[in-house]
């Protein structure tokens, strides 16, 4: 076990809570998630499986169920097995089969009466959760469109799959109930067990359901406050931080214009014609500032400011005009500012996903801030880029 | 009126009105230009000048002198001020002394031209800094206002309509963008700046100085002065 020790402390570390591996495993990754999850080697897992499978099915029965549970590892591809991995399975599986018939013959052998009602059921109730098994774990840290896409199909439940299940388990059910004897003698005591026998298989049947529910919804939201929090690092990251780190590269003989770049508390009007100032100065297109009224400059002004901000560079640095005007006017109820260039125009679809400008620092920001951003882009006749915000108390 | 406006270019920067000549030669006939106020009303008095490209600063009472001098004389020359000048005061001024715009040195020489065609036609040419001028100014209905009667009422308020041309010529657009934009002709937007330069040059609206000496305070010094004077 010295041996295991070593990979446990590590694989702890990589995995975090338990995860199946379809591509590692043999049938459903169940044993190398297990194995991953303890930290000991897959070989034991299986084994100690397959003996509890000998042991009238139970372990089958098990094994459904944690496939069932267990959300797929994120960054193990559900659909492709290992090659080969099929084969390996049915082997096993022959060879249990044969395991328990020998020790049928032998004449050691567990209430069969109670053992395949039981595996029945398991099977049934793995078949039905199967297709919620398959849209669990993908649908987060995928790349948005086409995991959201893939996550949905692999929800719509899958017909003749729930029907077959549903079947197995009534007929598990059945069995079990003629098990326990319900159906020959007429007591309250045995209607009151029947009772109980079927609202377990339908709680079985059920529970897994929601339990998914939640995680889904909950892992969904920690990913999206995520992505939110990420695009507002970038934005900043984008503008503020490395715009000013350039602007003090070019002002670095002026020690205290750069000391001013930090501490400059200033109104909406002042901050405009600061940042058009200096994209001005980096760019080398004048830019045209007017601007009709004027307020203290707040924090969701200051994020109006940059998205300004960011027009004016995308317009001074793509659009190839010979002067690029800006537009503010600022009302005690809200504040719009337009951002126009005749230069050459672009297509908002066709910037590439990883250009950060228009999306996270124009239209990203002003999201964030309960503000909104429009572009009009005409290829050929420039574009003019708007930004509205509500003010005062409503806001 | 021939298709070629004459042009008299009147600034103190010889470097700038040679630049300005250059930039207009192919446009218009730049007939003289001067680099005072003196030299000014001398050369617009000989040449008779359709257009005057009047800088707002200068030595010895800037734009404003010359136009009023040039006034008292026989002169049908129209004036369009040209100026790098951020202060609406001043600008205020050149227009209520008589100016039939004001564009500011970035433009562009077909732009400039354009203006200066346009205010030789007699119509008035609005910079998107002119037009956020007037904005600005006319912007809050002042309540104390109220009981004035009602033509000098008028001349005190922008319509709706004159609103929306200037707030579009504000952001950019030329005329003939606007009118497409608002869906009016172009001469429909000529007319409502028009309208828009005689309010600006004949209302009495107390609040136009009042607001053009504070702008030029609040610019100089504490920010946070103009958002407490703003109603």
């Amino acid at each position: 076990m010295a041996v295991a020790q070593a990979p446990s402390e590590r694989n702890r570390q990589d995995t975090g809570p338990l995860r199946r591996y379809p591509d590692r495993g043999l049938i459903g990754g169940v044993c190398a998630g297990l194995a991953a999850h303890l930290g000991v080697d897959v070989r034991l897992v299986r084994a100690l499986t397959a003996m509890v499978a000998i042991v009238g099915g139970l372990g089958l029965a098990l094994y459904a169920l944690a496939w069932a549970l267990i959300p797929v590892a994120p960054e193990s591809d559900g659909a492709a097995r290992r090659p080969g991995a099929w084969r390996e399975a049915v082997l096993i599986v022959l060879a249990l089969l044969g395991v328990s018939v020998a020790l049928r013959v032998s004449g050691v052998h567990f209430a069969d009466s109670l053992a395949w009602p039981l595996v029945l059921g398991a099977c049934g109730m793995a078949l039905v959760w199967r297709p919620i098994a398959g849209a669990r774990g993908r649908g987060v840290g995928g790349d948005g469109q086409a995991s959201r896409e893939r996550s949905r199909r692999a929800g719509a439940v899958d017909a003749p799959r729930l029907v077959i299940g549903a079947l197995l388990v009534a007929f598990a059910s059945a069995g079990l109930l003629h098990v326990v004897g319900v159906l020959h003698r007429n007591s309250l005591g045995n209607a009151i067990g029947a009772v109980a026998i079927i609202a377990t298989v339908l709680g079985l049947l059920i529970v897994p359901w929601f339990v998914r529910l939640g995680r889904n919804l909950s892992s969904e939201r920690a990913a999206r406050i995520r992505e939110q929090e990420r695009a507002r690092m970038a934005a900043h990251l984008h503008d503020s931080v490395l715009q000013t780190l350039a602007l003090i590269q070019k002002r670095a003989e002026d020690p205290r214009e750069v000391a001013g770049l930090a501490r400059r508390q200033e109104t909406m009007a002042g901050a405009l014609e600061r940042a058009a100032a200096e994209v001005e100065e980096l760019h080398r297109v004048p830019i045209e500032v007017v601007t009709v009224g004027d307020g203290p400059l707040d924090g969701r002004l200051e994020a109006i400011v940059a998205a300004a901000r960011e027009a004016m560079t995308n317009a001074a640095k793509f659009a190839g005009s010979e002067r690029v005007d800006l537009y503010a006017e600022v009302q005690p109820d809200r504040v719009g500012v337009f951002v126009r260039d005749r230069g050459v125009g672009f297509d908002l679809q066709a910037i590439p996903p990883d250009r950060r400008g228009v999306r996270d620092s124009i239209i990203g920001r002003m999201e964030r801030h309960r503000g909104s951003a429009a572009v009009h882009s005409t290829p050929g006749q420039g574009t003019e880029i708007e930004l509205e915000m509500a003010r005062g108390a409503g806001a | 009126m021939s298709s070629r406006p004459r042009v008299v270019i009147v600034d103190d920067h010889h470097l700038f009105r040679s630049g300005v000549r250059a930039e207009l030669g192919g446009e218009v006939d730049v007939v003289g230009d001067a680099g005072d106020v003196q030299e000014a009303v001398r050369v617009i008095g000989v040449q008779q000048p359709d257009v005057v490209l009047l800088d707002v600063h200068m030595p010895d009472g800037g734009g404003v002198e010359v136009i009023s001098r040039v006034a008292d004389g026989p002169s049908q020359a129209r004036f369009l001020a040209l100026s790098v000048s951020d202060a609406a005061e001043d600008v205020i001024a050149v227009i209520r002394a008589g100016a039939r715009g004001y564009v500011t040195k970035t433009i562009s020489g077909v732009e400039l031209a354009e203006a200066v065609r346009r205010v030789a036609g007699g119509d008035a040419v609005f910079s998107p800094r002119l037009a956020g001028f007037v904005l600005d100014a006319f912007a809050a209905d002042a309540p104390e206002e109220a009981s004035v009667s009602g033509p000098d009422r008028e001349l005190d308020q922008l319509t709706p309509r004159e609103r929306e041309v200037l707030r579009h010529i504000a952001r950019g657009y030329m005329y003939k963008e606007v009118a497409q934009r608002l869906g009016i002709s172009v001469k429909t937007v000529e007319a409502h700046v028009s309208a828009v330069l005689r309010k600006l040059q004949l209302s009495s609206r107390h609040e136009l100085s009042r607001w053009a000496v504070e702008r030029r305070l609040v610019s100089l010094d504490a920010p946070a002065a103009r958002g407490a004077a703003e109603p």
